[in-house]
């Protein structure tokens, strides 16, 4: 049996741009996850039911997982905009992942709604209800199934260019597209894929992966505001299994905005969504070990803030990337492309990619496809010793 | 007459299985479940109207055992999908019915009214009694219940309907030169289609949305873009609202309800529901309108949208332009269904096929398809029989897939422009001094607006960064500012003719 890892203490208050939160309240709340166990086999990354009863038992007052923060932005959402409206396949009775829960009891099945299984059918209606002056919400069910919508060019020919080609005529920006995204641990090909870098090559659209509660519920709220359509990818490892306070109110986190979460000195690592948990285990790992570590979330991935990133790495002269998805094309190579182009010299060694094989999603060989903590800290430790 | 309504509507729908043919049984013997079925269920149960006006199957317990207490020898399945019948005999549908389904004229090739030609309309429901058929229109309701109308589309009308045609005839003549002559880089016409064109536009408001493909630009002009507005966007220049981004034919105009002409096809169908969904919730007048042709029909978003319009009861008419072709594709290679009309019915759409060289057949087709899309919130579709007389594009030599003797058979003896004007001619509205006067000043007027939008500048190079976002995010304003670093080592790589 696993036992819960605590997230170390991340600084999420001192980026709220809420107009009503004191930030001093909701210092030092702390994240837990399971997630990232090193070398461990399958059963290593789940939770047994009763670990979940006893995470979601234990939780006080305002300690909600991942999923309830999803839920609770899209309550907000459709509560403060009377033109926002939620669909997706299975949404009206909740969701497969229970995000829409209550939604359609509460707004009415006319702005929360089922609609039939066809992606390129949902961005295709998101972006017409979008293009009317409406908050279209849209769910994929999983981001594995996001492709028809983006190969009958929906997002990519549509939503994208929707602005651009009319001259500002019009625009679809009150879309954001919510899909759910990573390995689960036993999801195989279709139930684990990480699409990101796709989406991030195409112009006119946003790219959004939050990494836990608060962050997804402040971001996801900026994204269904932001006035340009935004895929917002769900880490659904952290649905249920990532559980930490997260203040009620109505609140909305900056996009194209990183942070750093972890402060150091020797190298510079980053990544975004549920990632971020083994990454920082690795440089807690690594502090055992003399090396200070340097963790940034990304959150935005389109467009990038490629300054937060570069400052850091000037600072520490060495960068690691690591993500789930595939390494060849992933965004990954995007970032160090861009970070080799501005700080050359700055650099002491190789930036460092510590990301999925380059397989499709296994199934039984998850943990040996993985990221996990100890690939990513033998790196750190040789991008350090280079 | 709701209860007449009922009738009609359940006759169409079981008298379409009359038709089948019996795969397992060579006898044309009616299946006897279909008698005992219709009576009941109309005259004594006076069922639902949702199930009679609109066949959205729902299960239910009580509608079941509704049902069995009219009749206890019925033998039926209640499933999530709704109450299906049982029949002991094998019975596979057959893939098409024993006809076509025919294709609604007002004009015959002479542009002569029709005697007897009427609007009929089977699903007619207690909503549009009279209402169909307002301007310009004289109405009766027929003995059986069935709607009639004797077209008077008044003169102003007619001529301005017939004028835009030829105007839109004209203006492809002179873009095709144009393009011809290297004046502007692309052009594709519409001839051929000037009816479907026209007179659909001629017959929704303003507040009605477009959502067009390519092939329809006659819309945007009966709503008031002007020629040298398209000459501006044909040409690229400051003044093109979609500021020289795309090629020429991508039209779009915010003031007259015309999204921006994208070039994927089918992609605009889907969001066409989306925004007719909008226009629902907000408990508009209007209705949107979408267009496509043939090829489109094969699209993945064409059944999207069918789909999710009917599901989502979204006020949205689907107008597809089967004008024979896809580039080089015929339709026999596109599909083997009669047409597109037939898809209607697979997804719950209540649909028609018109002749759409036949300018008042479109006009009443487009006109009730309105009327009932806006009074029942409803998606319908229509199907317009024409043929694509010009080539695809000017990147297209049709000669090399088509005989010329069947393009020039559709360019002269079924003439959409020309059969309209026989029938405005008929009624003493036009001459041929109208004619040539009307020809003259639009010629004029067009090769002035080509001469005005190529003096015109170009757009600015800050539009290429612009409207990627609605704020310009810094690796774009890098960009900009590398590229401008560029220009001015390299002048002469770049056009000179856009302002930096």
């Amino acid at each position: 049996m696993t036992s819960l890892r605590r997230f170390p203490r991340f600084d999420f208050a001192s980026k709220f741009t809420t107009t009503s939160c004191t930030s001093s309240s909701r210092r030092g709340f702390s994240t837990t996850t399971s997630s990232g166990s090193s070398g461990g086999s399958c059963t290593e990354y789940a939770l047994t039911l009763q670990q979940q009863q006893q995470l979601e038992s234990g939780s006080t007052g305002k300690s909600i997982n991942l999923f309830s923060a999803i839920n609770q932005a899209l309550h907000i959402a459709l509560d403060s905009d009377p033109r926002a409206y939620v669909f997706g396949e299975d949404v009206s009775f909740g969701g497969v992942f229970r995000c829409t829960t209550g939604l359609a009891d509460r707004f009415g099945k006319q702005r929360v709604f089922n609609t039939p299984l066809c992606e390129q059918g949902i961005v295709g209606f998101g972006i017409g209800l979008a293009a009317m002056g409406n908050r279209a919400i849209a769910e994929i069910q999983f981001a594995d199934y996001i492709y028809p919508a983006f190969d009958q060019a929906c997002i990519v020919n549509e939503a994208a260019k929707f602005r651009y080609r009319s001259g500002n005529q019009f625009n679809c920006g009150g879309l954001t597209i919510r899909a759910p995204y990573g390995a689960v641990g036993h999801g195989g090909h279709y139930h684990s894929q990480s699409p990101e870098a796709f989406f991030c090559h195409v112009p006119g659209i946003k790219v959004v992966i939050p990494r836990c509660p608060s962050q997804a519920k402040g971001l996801l709220l900026s994204c269904i505001r932001d006035p340009n359509p935004v895929v917002f990818f769900e880490p659904k490892w952290l649905y249920r299994l990532a559980v930490e306070e997260v203040p009620e109110h109505d609140y909305m986190l900056p996009l194209s905005e990183a942070e750093v979460i972890r402060e150091g000195s020797d190298i510079t690592l980053v990544g975004w969504g549920a990632q971020l948990s083994v990454m920082e285990q690795a440089c807690v790992e690594a502090e055992k070990e003399g090396i200070s570590c340097e963790l940034i979330d990304l959150k935005t991935l389109l467009p990038w803030d490629k300054e937060t990133v570069e400052a850091s790495v000037c600072k520490t002269g060495r960068l690691l990337i690591s993500h789930e998805a595939p390494v060849t094309g992933g965004f990954g190579a995007e970032i160090s492309a861009s970070i080799v182009e501005r700080c050359f010299l700055r650099l002491e060694a190789p930036v460092a990619r510590i990301c999925g094989l380059d397989t499709p999603f296994p199934l039984v060989f998850e943990p040996f496809y993985m990221p996990t903590k100890n690939k990513i800290l033998d790196a750190i430790k040789s991008t350090v010793n280079y | 007459m709701g209860s007449m309504a009922i009738r009609v509507l359940n006759k169409r729908l079981w008298s379409s299985s009359l038709h089948h043919f019996k795969v397992s049984n060579s006898s044309t013997k009616l299946n006897p479940f279909h008698g005992r079925f219709l009576g009941p269920l109309v005259s004594c149960c006076h069922h639902t109207p949702t199930l009679s006006s609109f066949p959205r199957f729902e299960s239910t317990k009580s509608q079941n055992q509704h049902l069995r207490d009219c009749n206890q020898d019925i033998q039926a399945l209640d499933f999530p999908g709704g109450t299906v019948p049982f029949t002991p005999e094998m019975r596979f549908i057959s893939e098409a019915s024993r006809e076509r389904i025919p294709c609604y004229r007002v004009l015959d090739d002479n542009g002569n009214l029709i005697m007897h030609s009427s609007f009929v309309q089977p699903f007619k429901s207690p909503s549009m009694n009279g209402k169909i058929v307002q301007v310009g229109e004289e109405a009766y309701v027929g003995a059986k219940g069935v709607v009639s109308t004797l077209l008077k589309v008044n003169k102003e009308d007619a001529v301005k309907m017939y004028s835009t045609m030829v105007t839109l005839q004209t203006m492809d003549t002179i873009f095709y030169e144009a393009q011809r002559q290297g004046r502007i880089s692309f052009y594709l016409t519409s001839i051929g289609e000037e009816a479907i064109n026209i007179s659909s536009a001629a017959a929704l408001t303003p507040e009605d949305v477009i959502l067009a493909q390519y092939r329809e630009p006659g819309v945007l002009l009966w709503r008031g873009f002007t020629l040298q507005e398209f000459a501006n966007q044909c040409l690229g220049n400051k003044s093109d609202y979609g500021k020289g981004r795309q090629m020429p034919i991508h039209y779009g105009s915010n003031k007259h309800n015309y999204f921006t002409v994208s070039s994927p096809i089918a992609t605009q169908l889907p969001q066409a529901v989306g925004a007719a969904y909008s226009l629902k919730m907000d408990g508009k007048d209007a209705c949107v309108v979408t267009y496509f042709g043939d090829g489109g029909s094969s699209e993945g978003d064409f059944h999207a949208a069918l789909n999710f319009a009917a599901v989502m009861e979204a006020p949205v008419i689907f107008i597809c332009r089967n004008n024979g072709w896809a580039i080089s594709t015929p339709v026999s290679e596109q599909f083997r269904s009669d047409g597109i009309v037939v898809k209607g019915q697979a997804y719950g759409i209540r649909s028609i096929r018109v002749d759409g060289n036949d300018a008042l057949a479109v006009y009443s087709a487009t006109r009730a398809a309105r009327e009932m899309a806006i009074t029942e919130q409803r998606p319908v579709l229509i199907e317009a029989l024409t043929y694509r007389v010009g080539h695809h594009s000017t990147s297209d030599d049709s000669t090399k897939y088509r005989p010329v003797d069947e393009i020039e058979h559709w360019k002269m003896s079924r003439n959409p422009v020309a059969r309209f004007r026989r029938w405005v001619d008929g009624n003493g509205w036009w001459n041929d001094k109208d004619e040539s006067e009307l020809r003259r000043n639009v010629r004029k007027q067009l090769l002035h607006a080509i001469q005005v939008a190529e003096k015109v500048e170009k757009p600015p190079l800050s539009d290429l960064f612009t409207d990627v976002y609605e704020n310009t995010p810094s690796n774009l304003i890098e960009q900009e500012e590398l590229l401008r670093q560029t220009i001015e080592r390299y002048p002469q790589d770049y056009p000179s003719d856009v302002p930096l």
